[in-house]
């Protein structure tokens, strides 16, 4: 237990994917103009990362190492990735509309985010098991959850504040982003305690 | 070699297997749009211009399909299409609702480039991207993409957009419908007869 709870406070704080690992920087940048926007992205990513870590790797323990085909993981992953996410999206479109309106178009925007193929492919070369895997997704997504609402939250009240006129919209973002990337520096620490 | 058709067999047959899969989802999991609203989309002519109280065509339709408004609210449309909704929806006809605006002749807008100061304000309230130009430059309409839905005309600053109202030519003359001054009158053979 004590071993998962390790893997989740890693991904969600130490390894931070966007502030540490700088990955998924596009959804990052993009959609935390607005609190709204950077909920319902938090909320497909999370699903989505968190499915996509348990299928790539079944995809890779079960097809790719028998077979010692070990160099198609990139590729594999998403193509598999990609198809699971557009399945759900047709699930979740039929059973839930509420559900899919709030997803809704961020679903299959984040198919090919970064983030999403870089956690499985960390997560094989951590050589996780299954459930460590399910975790490790989980705790990523989270991870990136939370600093793309923190980070919206920063955005919204920016927008207001008196910035000067050379620094104002993406140089005061980027800036912003860069600090915050330092401040979770401080989380590297942790896994000593 | 064994490892090069490995490659190619997982890959093909991941590729059938996950296409398969969504294939057959998108058969099994297939969402219906409202059948109503696309009729009613495609009797509305689409001019985007707001009138009836909606943000645009689709959305008018969509209400009209939720019974939450009547038919009569087009002025653009005018009395043809409330005729047409009227039959599709099998409602009775009720004349255009003066709230929301009188028919016109079809005319588009049309910029005095004389006096256009190219402030863009224009080009943004253009529904269907009518209008080409860029800050500081002259602007201009597209004559054959402009719907003639008015929505340019308030927002102008120095009001140098005026609507021009469009002439039948060879090419977009069409017969009138049957009005109630061009209906044949029926005449009373029967008493006529009897006379006889």
């Amino acid at each position: 237990m004590t071993e998962y709870l390790f893997i989740l406070v890693g991904a969600v704080l130490v390894n931070n994917v966007v502030l540490v690992r700088i990955l998924g920087l596009c959804p990052f940048m993009g959609v935390s103009k607005k609190l709204s926007t950077a909920y319902g992205m938090g909320a497909a990513t999370t699903f989505v990362l968190t499915m996509g870590t348990g299928a790539s790797y079944i995809i890779d323990h079960y097809l790719l190492i028998p077979f010692s085909l070990e160099y198609l993981r990139t590729i594999s992953f998403i193509v598999t990735i990609a198809a699971l996410v557009q399945l759900t999206e047709l699930v979740i479109q039929k059973t839930s509309p509420v559900l899919h309106q709030v997803l809704g178009i961020y679903l299959p925007l984040i198919t090919t985010n970064c983030a999403v193929l870089g956690v499985p492919l960390i997560n094989v070369s951590q050589d996780n098991g299954f459930i460590a895997s399910l975790v490790f997704g989980a705790g990523s997504s989270i991870g990136f959850s939370m600093a793309l609402i923190l980070f919206a939250g920063v955005r919204e009240r920016v927008e207001a504040a008196d910035v000067p006129v050379y620094f104002r919209g993406v140089a005061i973002a980027m800036v912003t982003a860069g600090l915050m990337s330092l401040a979770f520096m401080g989380f590297a620490g942790l896994d000593r305690y | 070699m064994d490892s090069f058709l490995y490659a190619i067999s997982v890959m093909a047959l991941g590729g059938i297997v996950l296409g398969a899969l969504l294939g057959y989802a998108s058969t099994r999991f297939k969402v219906e749009g409202d059948p109503l609203v696309e009729k009613i989309d495609s009797i509305l002519p689409q001019t985007q211009c707001g009138q009836c109280g909606f943000p645009g065509c689709r959305p008018y339709a969509e209400a009209i399909a939720k019974d939450e408004a009547d038919i009569n609210q087009c002025p653009p449309g005018g009395d043809e299409n409330i005729h047409k909704l009227a039959e599709l929806l099998g409602k009775e006809y009720k004349p255009l609702s003066e709230e929301h605006g009188v028919e016109k002749p079809k005319a588009v807008a049309l910029i005095d480039e004389q006096t256009c100061i190219g402030c863009t304000l224009c080009i943004q309230a253009c529904p269907v991207d009518a209008i080409v130009g860029a800050a500081k430059q002259m602007h201009t309409i597209v004559a054959d993409l402009c719907t003639g839905c008015e929505l340019c005309i308030p927002p102008c600053p120095v009001e140098c957009i005026s609507m021009e109202t469009v002439n039948a030519t060879l090419d977009t003359w069409k017969w009138q419908k049957p009005g109630t001054q061009r209906v044949i009158p029926i005449v009373p053979v029967a008493t006529n007869a009897q006379a006889a």
